[in-house]
């Protein structure tokens, strides 16, 4: 179906409806470089206000990737919840804006609808939305999951400690967790990139993990960021693992660029279900996905970078995860070309993930080819903790030695929580309050050297 | 730079635990944030890398330097007019724009084996200090194993890629560039070296072969260069590169 707008006296004609997306989308250098973004602000603003126009119901009738092309399409389609939907099936795209906004709209409501909504409809209205609205709207969306503790409870905020070392040295490795858990991080998971995938060494990280988090009983989950068959493996074998992790895209081509496909999702979510390893609950797995993959899979077929995004949460609501985080500014500055949008596409993904049910977390970050530096990344984490976000990846001194790109630290977390008065996940607060890191109001404590953890790695 | 009120940061005990590990660990607080030292350390690290994107080919100083070798050298250019559509259009990087397509096929080439480009990369830093050091101790090594060079390429905003079209429109067997790497925070000075065999634009990364890290405290220019020689001699041997071609350097004597 095609689309039309008139400014004065141009009409603007937008072919179909992923055109019509992706002229409204708000500028960002990965568009550009498909050539799907908008050749002016004013065909930009046309796209907008014609995409308010449009009906929920448009989003039912005409997917943006075939569903006989596309293997999540037809789960987005299949997983829909039309007697939800029914509540809000009069409305366009600009009401559900007006509506997310209202006080009609609040948590509870919100958590009945998230099958009721697509990805579709939830990146369109993102698109019509100014940062404040993002900011407000996923404010009311609490994801609360568990494992070995609770992630996502309003008024709490997490860290994932992500102690990467550039050879995988334990020792290496074990020096930035200690660091981070005398610094409070480490709630979300504690989650290593390792440097190679080989089963036998990803084996012996989860052994080392396993064996720290049993010596200190801490309410936390590993996890060693591997592709999905090599966790399979090792869970047959009968390795350690709490949590299955997978970068997901938003696009079946996408997926198979990560050799990955929903079956073999579900092989992963069952094996590690099976291991019956979680304490609080059961919620397995941990996704990571960002803006602009789909594009340099070149399998973004014509779909701008966002709705590919918002896609990429159907595939991980589906697997009931821990955590999910956005890798928003690591992709590079291609898809997202300075600190203006990285904080956009951030607030949309976060924004995107929590209406579709997802418990979101966001890895603020940047490369140093990105125009962006700490000061963007200071605003963008105060921004996400103000809108409710789960958790943020924290790495020592912000600065990760084996993925060469630039995080948020140790000392973000905490400057969050101080900043807006969150605390870390309540089993994990007490762990660190029996442990003297932190006193009851959150502070840091004054670590000795006989401590405890440090006593660990000498 | 030390401390100036050691009295109001608080040390952290850890700081052992550094000998184990190059992260910024045991960094210290003063109340939850970084101590000044540590918060000016890491603006300096990315004021490095932030130059080092931005900083410019000293493209006269390396064609002076370049003539040692006795052979011709052409300045070309990116389709990517400016650092700014570098960095967003990494399509442009890869394609020479029209000049120099002219300039390269007005060259009468009777073929060559090697065609070698210098580009700016993500860091001109790392080739204005590192491309003609490694290229001293290449060349002598490809003359006396009769592996002839084409003209030298310097190529300004230009994307790895940039090399299969200078190889292939100067008629070489292979194209070798060097080229600045994406800047870290630790290294900010990292050049790459990528090769290709039967060079035409449009291949993709499985076509190649890299050498990354080459700085002085990384790989070093001797092991970069014996590296680099035994690529080429493998690749012109066998007739390939990338994927299929593996380095067993140092299984083999040089």
């Amino acid at each position: 179906m095609a689309y039309k707008y008139t400014v004065k006296n141009h009409t603007y004609h937008f072919n179909d409806l992923k055109t019509l997306m992706a002229k409204a989308t708000p500028l960002r250098s990965g568009d550009a470089l498909a050539g799907v973004a908008a050749d002016t602000y004013e065909e930009r603003v046309a796209a907008q206000m014609c995409l308010a126009d449009v009906s929920l119901t448009t989003f039912l009738n005409e997917a943006v990737i075939p569903y006989e092309a596309d293997e999540i399409t037809r789960l987005i389609i299949d997983t829909h919840d039309r007697s939800a939907f029914n509540t809000i099936a009069s409305f366009t795209v600009g009401a559900l804006r007006d509506w997310l906004l209202s006080d009609a709209a609040d948590t509870r409501l919100l958590q009945q609808l998230q099958y009721a909504f697509t990805p579709e409809m939830i990146a369109a209205v993102s698109k019509i939305m100014r940062n404040q609205d993002l900011i407000l709207a996923a404010q009311k969306c609490e994801v609360v999951t568990r494992f070995r503790n609770t992630i996502g409870l309003r008024g709490r905020f997490s860290a994932r400690l992500q102690p990467n070392h550039p050879t995988d040295d334990a020792k290496g490795i074990a020096a930035s967790i200690i660091d981070g858990l005398l610094y409070a991080s480490g709630d979300a998971v504690i989650g290593i990139n390792p440097a190679t995938d080989s089963p036998a060494h990803v084996h012996r990280l989860l052994h080392m993990l396993d064996e720290l988090i049993n010596r200190f009983s801490i309410p936390t989950q590993s996890c060693v960021l591997c592709h999905i068959t090599t966790t399979i493996e090792l869970i047959a074998q009968g390795a350690p693992v709490d949590l299955a992790f997978q970068s997901v895209g938003g696009t079946e081509k996408t997926n198979s660029s990560f050799g990955i496909n929903l079956s073999l999702l579900q092989e992963a979510y069952d094996a590690t279900l099976s291991l019956h390893r979680g304490v609080t609950g059961n919620n397995v797995m941990y996704f990571e996905t960002g803006q602009g993959s789909s594009l340099s899979a070149n399998a973004h077929e014509g779909v701008d970078q966002q709705t590919c995004e918002a896609r990429s949460y159907a595939v991980a609501r589906h697997f009931k995860p821990h955590i999910v985080n956005s890798v928003v500014g690591f992709i590079g500055p291609e898809y997202l070309y300075d600190g203006k949008q990285i904080m956009r596409a951030a607030l949309e993904d976060h924004f995107c993930a929590k209406m579709l049910g997802v418990p979101m977390g966001m890895d603020v970050c940047y490369t140093n080819h990105a125009e962006a530096d700490q000061d963007d990344m200071d605003n963008l984490l105060l921004l996400l903790g103000v809108a409710g976000c789960n958790f943020i990846i924290g790495v020592p001194g912000a600065d990760d030695i084996m993925l060469n790109y630039q995080s948020a630290s140790f000392h973000d977390a905490l400057y969050v929580r101080k900043a807006l008065q969150l605390k870390p996940a309540p089993e994990f607060e007490r762990w660190l309050m029996q442990h003297e890191i932190i006193d009851a109001e959150g502070n840091p404590l004054p670590v000795k050297h006989t401590h405890k953890l440090l006593q660990h790695v000498f | 730079m030390t401390e100036p009120q050691q009295h109001i940061t608080q040390r952290d005990e850890w700081g052992a635990l550094r000998s184990f590990t190059a992260a910024r660990i045991a960094l210290g607080r003063t109340g939850v944030s970084l101590p000044v030292g540590q918060a000016l350390d890491f603006k300096m690290a990315h004021a490095h890398a932030r130059d080092a994107v931005f900083s410019y080919l000293e493209k006269e100083r390396i064609f002076t330097a370049l003539q040692m070798f006795q052979l011709p050298v052409f300045f070309i250019h990116s389709k990517a007019s400016d650092r700014q559509s570098f960095l967003q259009r990494p399509d442009l990087g890869r394609r020479l724009d029209e000049d120099a397509v002219v300039k390269l096929k007005n060259f009468k080439s009777k073929g060559y084996d090697v065609c070698i480009t210098i580009a700016d990369g993500l860091s001109s830093t790392a080739v204005n200090l590192h491309a003609v050091n490694v290229l001293a101790l290449l060349m002598p090594m490809l003359e006396k194993a009769q592996i002839t060079v084409a003209p030298f390429c310097i190529a300004e905003q230009g994307r790895v890629a940039i090399s299969d079209e200078t190889g292939n429109l100067l008629r070489a067997k292979l194209s070798l560039i060097l080229i600045g790497e994406r800047p870290g925070l630790t290294a900010a000075d990292s050049m790459g070296a990528y090769l290709t065999y039967c060079p035409v634009a449009g291949l993709t990364d499985e076509a190649r072969n890299c050498i990354s890290n080459i700085r002085p405290d990384g790989l070093g220019y001797q092991a970069a260069a014996e590296k680099m020689f035994y690529l080429v001699r493998e690749s012109l041997r066998l007739q390939i590169s990338g994927v299929r071609l593996k380095d067993n350097a140092g299984l083999l004597d040089l």
